[in-house]
């Protein structure tokens, strides 16, 4: 739950001069954008890039970090989320280290960013074509689960070898009687190439087909980085009988009152009390708004 | 006294007139006389081969060259496939052979964990197949899964269950059942009963004999146990140090061995 600030963007930080512009230096800069120049040519192919050591451990969004910096221009307003919300550790201090590094206006805002940097979400307010979402990826590769070699998977990539993706279903349905896969939900993009859409829950996945803005993925572990264009074609694969379906709840927004928004719960006492609210916190505090301000 | 007409009757189809597979001086060698060599024969539709011979003879390594898995360093093998076309394997490209390996051929390995996933169950495993050609239909596959489960003899109750929970020639049925699903006119078994008591080698050899007339497959079959040869070989290649020595028919070359080797290979077969 988050009490919303009336301050929607931060006044433009002053930068330390110590760092290069946006922390990495330019020659990696470059390097990672002619990365990305080749992951939007061919879309969810994953294009390997030299990664560079960040500031912070492995998993915490090393990938998401290179690639806002190697994107990031002076004028950009940046957003950060973690699990739909603005104010969890991870958002706070990745919107602090690019605030400090390149001196970037941030903002909770949804529609007011340009670059937005997000784990495991993608915002309830539609996003526009000026706008670019950097998501953190663990495990790029949607085949790892069944197949452990990398030469492997890039063969079965390389020759449109996808039989295996429909096995893990297959093993949902006999197992729990539906496809209980609920995040990193495996898709098609473009009719090519399958690609896992980094741990977004699946009830995101029909936000990426279609979308007016630039999706770009990063993993820093593993060193790879692919791309959605805009209007680009994104389908859930799934079984004629047994169609992708996404999530839905029986309550309403406990804050905001919404029933069609990502819900998360919440254990409020010991007697297991629950409590559901929106995970996009931004979505929901603009409606508390504009509740407010229609009951005036 | 036989009338024209039956003769004309008795003549094979020209499909099972026609070889399946036609193989040309193949040749892998790893050092001199390790690996195969100047290997020639024809495979017709429904016919079983085997390769015989003493460990290290080269039997694996024409397995594995035959079936696509490594170059030749010499020869070629062409595939007339159920279309009729003839693809030369080896200038084939790897798309080319892949949808082969996993639509028209089989590969029944010696150990099940190398040809099972070993980590989703006995009906994801046989379904595998299916959805690589693209059936995206569930219900269809549970039936495929029940119907050849019950084809090699595991009770259909076990669908769900994963292969290790299964026994070693449980897991070696489940391994066919899921080659076989896809309908394949050719597999090639490496030493499929291997590793197995001998009355569990028994069974799957007649569930094997039974599918394979069946389906009316075409299979090479690599094996060091002349009993296996004799009970599901038409006919047999005789290995040794790389070459091939004798070939024949199976009862030919089993009772009456020409060849000093075969020979040797016929008598050292204990009797109990």
């Amino acid at each position: 739950m988050n009490a919303y600030q009336h301050v929607h963007s931060q006044p433009k930080p002053q930068r330390d001069e110590a760092y290069n512009f946006a922390y990495l230096d330019e020659q990696t800069k470059r390097m990672i954008r002619r990365a990305l120049l080749k992951a939007v040519a061919i879309p969810g192919y994953q294009v390997p890039f030299g990664g560079r050591e960040m500031p912070l451990p492995y998993g915490w969004g090393t990938g998401g970090m290179q690639l806002t910096a190697a994107i990031l221009g002076a004028e950009d307003v940046l957003k950060v989320i973690d699990q739909g919300a603005d104010d969890t550790t991870n958002a706070v201090s990745i919107r602090r280290f690019f605030a400090r590094t390149a001196g970037v206006e941030t903002t909770e805002r949804t529609p007011e960013a340009t670059v937005i940097q997000t784990r495991h979400r993608i915002p309830e307010t539609p996003l526009s074509a000026d706008q670019i979402l950097v998501y953190q990826v663990p495990i790029p590769e949607p085949l790892r689960f069944i197949e452990p070699l990398e030469t492997e998977t890039r063969t079965m990539h390389a020759l449109n070898d996808y039989g295996v993706m429909h096995v893990k279903l297959y093993e949902d349905i006999a197992t729990f009687g539906h496809i209980a896969t609920s995040y990193a939900y495996p898709v098609m993009v473009d009719e090519r190439y399958v690609m896992d859409p980094s741990p977004i829950p699946k009830f995101d996945n029909p936000k990426l087909d279609m979308s007016p803005a630039l999706m770009l993925f990063g993993a820093g572990r593993e060193k790879r980085l692919y791309a959605v264009p805009p209007f680009t074609k994104v389908v859930s694969l799934d079984f004629e009988d047994h169609p992708f379906q996404i999530q839905s709840w029986e309550h309403n927004c406990a804050i905001c009152g919404s029933h069609d928004s990502y819900l998360d719960e919440l254990i409020l006492d010991d007697a297991g009390t629950q409590s559901f609210v929106c995970s996009d916190t931004d979505y929901c505090a603009q409606r508390v708004i504009q509740q407010q301000e229609a009951g005036q | 006294m036989i009338s024209a007409q039956a003769l004309h009757n008795v003549v094979p189809l020209p499909e099972s007139a026609q070889p399946l597979l036609k193989v040309r001086d193949l040749t892998k060698l790893y050092g001199p006389d390790k690996g195969c060599q100047g290997v020639n024969f024809e495979l017709y539709p429904g016919e079983v081969l085997g390769i015989v011979g003493e460990s290290g003879s080269g039997k694996s390594t024409l397995l594995s060259l035959l079936s696509g898995r490594c170059p030749p360093d010499r020869g070629g093998i062409d595939y007339r496939g159920k279309d009729g076309q003839v693809l030369d394997l080896y200038s084939a490209s790897e798309a080319q052979r892949r949808t082969l390996l996993r639509t028209e051929w089989g590969f029944v390995e010696q150990s099940p964990r190398d040809g099972l996933r070993m980590g989703v169950s006995a009906g994801a495993n046989i379904g595998e197949r299916l959805m690589a050609q693209g059936v995206r239909n569930y219900q269809e596959l549970r039936a495929a899964g029940i119907d050849w489960l019950t084809q090699v003899e595991i009770d259909p109750l076990r669908i769900d269950d994963l292969p290790r929970t299964f026994s070693g020639g449980m897991q070696q049925r489940l391994q066919i059942a899921r080659n076989l699903v896809s309908s394949p006119r050719l597999v090639f078994m490496d030493e499929p009963t291997g590793g197995l008591d001998v009355s569990v080698q028994a069974r799957l050899l007649d569930l094997l004999r039974a599918l394979v007339r069946e389906l009316d497959l075409a299979v090479v079959i690599v094996t060091h146990d002349l009993a296996v040869a004799r009970l599901l070989a038409d006919r047999l290649i005789v290995m040794r140090r790389s070459r091939v020595v004798e070939t024949g028919l199976t009862d030919q070359i089993l009772d009456d061995p020409q060849h000093p080797y075969s020979q040797l290979l016929v008598s050292s077969v204990l009797q109990p």
